[in-house]
């Protein structure tokens, strides 16, 4: 047996594996099909400050291995996580990490306020939802307002802070730089990619949002170089994200850089991925001598 | 509620009309927990995403479940290809399905093209207490009548064009039956011009009524909020899921 636990930005995962945001809930659905104790940890629904609609219907199309969504943040807001899903939640064994999706700076930092005192473990600042108006991936496509954020919301929490980024930028190694200098303590990448699909009988397009974010295993590649990249720039951790759905895909995140990582649209295909990933990891870092998987982490050697 | 995934055995598939198959899987304990209404969320190979199936037939005691499908699009044209021996990754039950009342009470069903199978078990349900009021294009689409009236149910048979039953849509077969008939609920599962009408006819009646909706879907289970529908609950419209609400819902506070 390898040792999955890792150490990640002060905060200790039993493996590497954290279904992310968006594709998990607050683990309620997928907690009838195994125990949560499995999971290295759960980044749970985006959240603003009060409880929001979301966008209107339809909100998902499938593309060639992957897929569009345009959820659009529908949540219960801040209050409800802390009082109706947190304390049952943290009480699983597994990483919590509230994913704040505020729309705007005072809004994030009200809300990591209202976390402080809670059993959170970790925060995931979301500036990269491209499905909100306000906010969301407008925070995550300037240097300038990346660092903004993260600097205001560093200063309003004593948790860990890992920032996530958008793919849709023209340097998130820029980005990534911007959050580490403003204090954040992680990043995780990559959000999904603006996409778009058309039904050429209707001439509309399928989503109602008219664009969403494109995920599943079509992204993979541009999320292992994306981390790739950042894991090379910044010193604080990455956690890896964008199209894993094997075990193999997770090694190599891993060995891209990421020291953990997330799996997101895997989920919808195959509810009991995360711990399958779990276990294929397990299993590859035995059959190759691997002691610890940490040692994989950044291992990649470039041309 | 509870449901599971796994791989599980095609006993038997069949071609019921042009492009509209059905399958029975082996799968106890998903039969077991089965109610009428409610889905499996198959997985399509090479393919992110499931597609929800309605469940068309329900035997705990054989442990198996019956599904029926129209070719759509790429998914529901690789599950035609399925034969009998063929595993099948399905997940489920899921879903919240049709109220069952006690079987004396008086159950019209109002189903639309594909629309028809899931309303089969509602029907077993309420035996010779039920009339099925069931809509197709034409003779050739026309599923499922036999065993509609094994169940103990009457047929109003309606066809757009004529060719098998009544000439004419499934809404005015209902409301002429509504004149001389009070059914004490009403479900239906069709198009959304149909299930909307249907609403509306019943409204007008004051019987209530349960629709079955549809919406693309991801998770299946209720966690990522993809399949939102618009719901007036205590007087406010908000937007439930299709998979984990739904898919039947009052027909009275469904927002079209």
């Amino acid at each position: 047996m390898a040792d999955l636990q890792v150490n990640f930005a002060g905060v200790s995962f039993k493996n590497p594996v954290v279904p992310a945001s968006g594709a998990f809930g607050f683990g309620r659905e997928y907690e009838k099909l195994y125990p949560l104790s499995a999971l290295g940890g759960i980044s749970v629904k985006g959240m603003t400050l009060n409880p929001k609609d979301g966008n209107p219907p339809p909100r998902i199309a499938e593309t060639p291995m992957g897929m569009l969504n345009s959820v659009g943040l529908q949540n219960p807001g801040i209050d409800a996580f802390l009082e109706k899903e947190l304390p049952e939640l943290s009480q699983k064994g597994t990483v919590i990490i509230a994913n704040v999706a505020g729309s705007t700076v005072e809004d994030c930092v009200e809300m990591v306020r209202k976390i402080e005192g809670s059993a959170v473990d970790m925060i995931e600042l979301n500036i990269s939802c491209p499905n909100v108006k306000q906010g969301g991936a407008a925070f995550g496509t300037s240097c300038e307002s990346a660092a903004g954020i993260t600097a205001a919301v560093r200063k309003a929490t004593t948790k860990p802070l890992m920032v996530k980024l958008s793919p849709n930028v023209t340097s998130i190694t820029d980005i990534a730089k911007a959050v580490e200098a403003a204090g954040a303590d992680a990043v995780s990448l990559i959000n999904t990619l603006l996409g778009m699909r058309i039904d050429i009988q209707s001439r509309r397009p399928i989503l109602k949002n008219n664009v969403g974010g494109m995920s599943g295993p079509a992204v993979f590649p541009i999320a292992v170089r994306m981390v790739w990249q950042v894991a090379n720039a910044v010193k604080i951790p990455v956690m890896g994200m964008g199209g894993i759905s094997t075990a193999e895909d997770a090694i190599e995140m891993m060995m891209a850089g990421a020291s953990a990582i997330q799996v997101g649209a895997a989920i919808f295909t195959d509810p009991y991925a995360p711990v399958r990933i779990i276990e294929g990891m397990n299993q590859w870092l035995d059959e190759h001598g691997v002691l610890s998987v940490s040692d994989i982490v950044g291992t990649v050697q470039p041309w | 509620m509870s449901y599971q995934q796994g791989l599980f055995p095609v006993l038997s598939k069949g071609n019921l009309a042009k492009n509209i198959f059905d399958a029975v899987i082996y799968c106890p304990a998903i039969a077991q927990e089965a109610r009428p209404g409610q889905f499996v969320h198959i997985r399509i190979p090479s393919h992110i995403l499931r597609r929800p199936i309605s469940i068309a037939g329900i035997d705990a005691a054989a442990g198996t479940i019956r599904i029926i499908y129209e070719i759509r699009g790429e998914g529901t044209k690789i599950l035609a290809d399925i034969k009998a021996g063929d595993m099948m990754d399905v997940l489920g039950p899921l879903g919240h399905g049709y109220t069952m009342q006690e079987p004396e009470k008086k159950c019209v069903v109002v189903g639309g093209g594909i629309g028809v199978p899931p309303l089969l078990p509602v029907a077993r349900h309420y035996g010779h207490h039920t009339t099925a009021v069931l809509g197709f294009r034409s003779a050739q689409a026309a599923i499922l009548e036999n065993d509609f009236e094994k169940a103990g149910a009457s047929v109003v048979l309606c066809t757009d064009d004529g060719s098998m039953g009544r000439k004419g849509f499934v809404t005015s077969a209902l409301e002429e039956l509504l004149q001389s008939d009070t059914p004490d609920i009403i479900c239906a599962c069709g198009p959304t011009i149909m299930l909307k009408k249907v609403v509306e006819i019943a409204q007008r009646y004051g019987i209530p009524s349960e629709i079955s909706l549809e919406e693309r879907m991801a998770c299946g289970v209720g966690a990522c909020l993809g399949c939102a529908c618009k719901i007036n609950r205590d007087g406010k419209e908000i937007f439930l899921h299709v998979c984990k609400d739904g898919p039947v819902f009052s027909g009275e506070e469904v927002v079209f």
